[in-house]
């Protein structure tokens, strides 16, 4: 069943149409790779599916419901996170609280309650600190927890980022170039990590990435783009072979 | 709670009641004369203006430079119950402590709600033009005295009630300022203070996470402007006379001085920072020409090596002297063991 | 038609705050520093003027020369020691604007200290006639700070288009560490930056004499920050903005005060730039910037 759809979907700047009927679907727990040449539209894409940038045309539909016109925040809380080409880390508090920050909309109790350390504070608070380790654990950074984001070394910082938004609980995550920066180990690494997150956390995974070798190896489905429009569209098998694809990479005709 | 933690807690609150204490009896005994009471009075008031606008500016990031405009707001509210409610002053202070941080916590929905949609430096130039305006308007106004001063606020306890003015006056401006402390410390520990602190570090990450950024940077904001209100509560009672000239950009610039001295992003900071900086300009005054210099080379000299301030985002905290107390105690326990 | 007489008269006024308002929007345009410090560089240049003119008795142009020198060489050596070391290390820039602070403090005291606190009166520096256009009255005063603010404009805007070092501020204005890369010293055009703000805020000091010939240690508070309120309602970074939010304001405040509110004119002028910024936040030639992600 597809959780997260997108129809027509486009946007201008001025005159210029980034983006123009793009139509994808990702189903439930399943991994889709956005690949196209630098400029083809795929941060673009993430900008607004994540409300960064409004659409011009088209819908964006997770779980049925249109999501168009929502802000970040609550698409965030309704169940698509992301992480950031270039890393966005709180990185002045401890990595532990990085992640408590996005588990911020799953607790309940008030400005008073935690002012005054009521029960309410004192329950959440431990059970989100649980929670929170956990999730460090899956991504080795337990050591971490009281350290600095940004004393992380560069992969682990990458791996905070994506425990961050699996944080929110989210139905669909956002990879935008995860692998980037990374060597072969820790690219092998990685893809191990997503599908232990995707099969853990039953979570349909988008992400952009330019390694093909890493893309080729995760990704069940993949959508390629080009000039803002999908040019071809299939299993790992089918792209390679695609005449498009091959033309737009290495800019035949 | 750890065992280092609850004990660090409790000398906390000994060493509070224990400083309380000491100052009420000296002041009630008459050795700490008016002149120092009334600086001690000072320190009070602006740990409560330093902490909370450490909040806003420390914590969530935003500049603010009208924090003086929120405490005139809270000033001018309370003297004007207080002198008009008709209820005997023991009663009308409490209540226009409240009203006047309720009066300052909405006027600054009335700014924040425009002025927190935009990122970057609005807040600032906006509160700064805030601040300068309600200081015109108090000037214009019929009912604040104007420029020659608002005139014949009470103090806070009448002299025929028995009470002594000068102690009462001591306890409110003393646990406001610990209250002030704790609710803002605890504020920040909270999951609450912690998107704020997001915001600070990265506004659309912490969108992306989840957080309403609109909605907690009104939260910071407001809890800001509510106790720069009651300290504004709070100074016009002690001064007994207001003049609208206290309450410029200068005073405001002042408050903020003392919040990135002591460390943005640093409660214990601040405290250090208010309480030094409200003492300097006092132990400075025999070389009153020089003073105004010295202190502006002091404040340039600090910045250019200590950017961050005193204390940075860091605080000083009595759990980790306890602990490091402890862990000298055992090591010298093992050393003992050893020689035996 | 008293009112178009109050609207150059307001334009006179409006032409000083244009000036100012020029080094303002110049310095945060290319290390988004409010530079609180920008006032009191008038207040200097006020009493350069009158030390030259009165206290040696040296003729007028020499007086506005050595104003304009001092200051200058004052708003390059306040960037020298007080702010590049923070700009270099990426400070805060809270810790800027706190040494802006402390400068400005330092200014306003040491020339308390010199020439005491009660102000020293100027004479009149330029011939001030009234000249009757028909029904409307102009004074001549008006009609130099009219004329002065739109010369240096023009000049300026050769300046920053035209020539090379104007590239480099731009440049460094953009993005400060690829115009490093590109081989521009951005320390050197960031001081150059401040010279050439701090020369126009010495013409500002010279005019604002013969408008209002008094001058205090305290005199660039107030006029500093209508200057800064002027910059931000003309669009932060933008030369022509920053003359067009001067103009504004200084019409607003003599439209006020016509109207019999001079009580309230710095509200009046505080109000105006709040309302704009909620319409139009980047001010009104401001571009609009936004964040990459």
């Amino acid at each position: 069943m597809s959780v997260l759809e997108t129809r027509n979907l486009g946007i201008s700047f001025g005159g210029l149409q980034a983006l123009q009927d793009v139509h994808f679907s990702i189903n439930e727990g399943e991994i889709i790779g956005l690949i196209g040449p630098n400029g083809a539209g795929k941060t673009t894409v993430f900008n607004l599916l994540t409300d960064v940038y409004i659409p011009t045309d088209g819908v964006i539909e997770l779980d049925g419901e249109n999501i168009v016109g929502q802000k970040t925040y609550q698409i965030t809380q309704n169940g698509i996170a992301r992480t950031f080409q270039n890393i966005r880390l709180f990185k002045d508090i401890s990595v532990i609280d990085n992640v408590k920050i996005a588990m911020n909309s799953q607790m309940k109790y008030s400005v008073l309650s935690g002012i005054f350390r009521f029960p309410a504070y004192r329950r959440e608070e431990k059970e989100v600190s649980k929670r929170a380790h956990e999730l460090l654990q899956v991504f080795h950074l337990d050591e971490n927890a009281h350290d600095l984001a940004r004393n992380l070394p560069y992969g682990q910082q990458r791996k905070l980022e994506i425990a961050r938004a699996l944080a929110t609980n989210p139905k669909v995550l956002l990879l935008d170039e995860p692998a980037a920066g990374m060597n072969p180990t820790e690219t092998m690494e990685l893809m191990e990590t997503i599908r232990l997150i995707r099969d853990k956390f039953q979570v349909a995974v988008l992400l952009i990435e330019h390694d093909m070798n890493f893309v080729m190896g995760i990704c069940e489905h993949i959508v390629v783009l080009d000039y803002g429009k999908i040019i071809a569209e299939g299993n790992a098998e089918e792209i390679r072979n695609n005449p498009k694809v091959i033309a737009a990479y290495l800019g035949g005709e | 709670m750890s065992k280092s933690k609850k004990i660090s807690y409790a000398i906390t609150l000994v060493f509070v009641v224990l400083l309380y204490a000491v100052v009420a009896l000296l002041i009630s005994q008459g050795t700490i004369n008016r002149y120092y009471g009334g600086i001690i009075t000072m320190i009070c008031i602006n740990v409560i203006l330093t902490v909370s606008l450490n909040l806003a500016s420390g914590f969530l990031g935003q500049l603010v430079l009208g924090h003086a405009g929120f405490m005139s707001v809270g000033a001018y509210t309370a003297a004007l119950f207080t002198i008009h409610s008709g209820l005997p002053v023991l009663v009308s202070f409490p209540i226009a402590l409240l009203l006047a941080g309720l009066v300052a916590a909405l006027f600054s929905v009335i700014i924040g709600i425009p002025a927190l949609r935009l990122r970057g430096d609005y807040l600032a130039i906006i509160t700064m033009g805030f601040g300068e305006i309600i200081r015109v308007l108090i000037l214009a106004l019929p009912f604040t005295g104007g420029a020659r001063g608002l005139i014949g606020i009470p103090a806070v306890a009448p002299r025929k009630s028995g009470i002594n003015a000068n102690v009462l006056l001591f306890s409110y401006v003393f646990f406001l300022a610990v209250l002030t402390v704790y609710i803002i410390y605890s504020f920040i520990k909270s999951r609450h203070g912690r998107a704020v602190i997001a915001i600070r570090e990265d506004e659309i990450a912490a969108e992306a996470s989840g957080i309403n950024t609109t909605y907690y940077k009104l939260l910071a904001f407001i809890l800001a402007a509510f106790f720069a209100g009651i300290a504004g509560g709070l100074y016009a009672h002690h001064v007994g006379v207001l003049n609208p000239a206290k309450f410029d950009f200068n005073y405001s610039i002042e408050i903020l001085v003392m919040v990135v001295l002591g460390g943005m992003g640093s409660i214990t900071g601040s405290v250090i920072s208010a309480t030094v900086l409200t003492i300097l300009p006092e132990a400075l005054r025999q070389f009153s020409d020089y003073r105004m210099l010295v202190y502006s080379i002091i404040l340039i000299i600090v910045m250019l090596f200590k950017p961050s301030g005193l204390l940075g985002q860091r605080e000083l905290s009595i759990k980790k002297l306890v602990q490091r107390i402890f862990d000298t105690e055992k090591n010298t326990g093992k050393v003992k063991k050893e020689e035996g | 038609m008293d009112f178009l007489s109050q609207i150059i008269n307001g334009l006179g006024i409006g032409s000083i705050y244009a000036l100012v308002a020029l080094g303002y929007s110049m310095v945060y345009g290319i290390v988004q520093l409010i530079n609180f410090a920008h006032g009191d560089i008038i207040m200097v240049g006020a009493y350069v003027t009158y030390v030259v003119l009165v206290v040696a008795g040296a003729p007028l142009w020499v007086a506005i020369l050595a104003s304009i020198l001092f200051c200058t060489f004052a708003g390059v050596l306040i960037e020298r020691v007080a702010y590049r070391r923070l700009l270099n290390m990426n400070a805060p820039r809270i810790s800027l604007l706190i040494t802006a602070i402390g400068v400005s403090i330092f200014l306003e005291n040491l020339s308390q200290l010199l020439f005491t606190s009660s102000g020293k009166s100027m004479p009149n520096l330029f011939p001030n006639q009234l000249l009757g256009l028909g029904e409307v009255q102009i004074s001549s005063i008006s009609l130099i700070n009219i004329s002065t603010s739109v010369i240096l404009m023009v000049l300026l805007q050769i300046l920053v288009n035209k020539t090379k070092i104007g590239k480099a501020m731009r440049a460094t204005s953009e993005d400060a560490d690829a115009a490093k890369l590109m081989g521009i010293n951005t320390n050197t055009t960031i001081a150059f930056t401040f010279g050439i703000g701090s020369a126009l805020a010495a013409v500002g000091a010279v005019l604002y004499c013969s408008a209002y010939p008094m001058i205090t240690p305290y005199m660039g508070g107030m006029l500093g920050l209508k200057a800064f309120v002027a910059a931000v309602l003309g669009g932060i970074g933008s030369i022509p903005g920053a003359m067009l939010g001067g103009y504004l304001i200084g019409i607003a405040e003599s439209l006020t005060k016509a109207a019999g509110g001079s009580q309230i004119t710095d509200a009046v002028v505080f109000g105006i730039l709040i309302i704009i910024l909620l319409f139009k936040p980047a001010g009104l030639l401001g571009k609009n910037v936004q964040e990459k992600v």
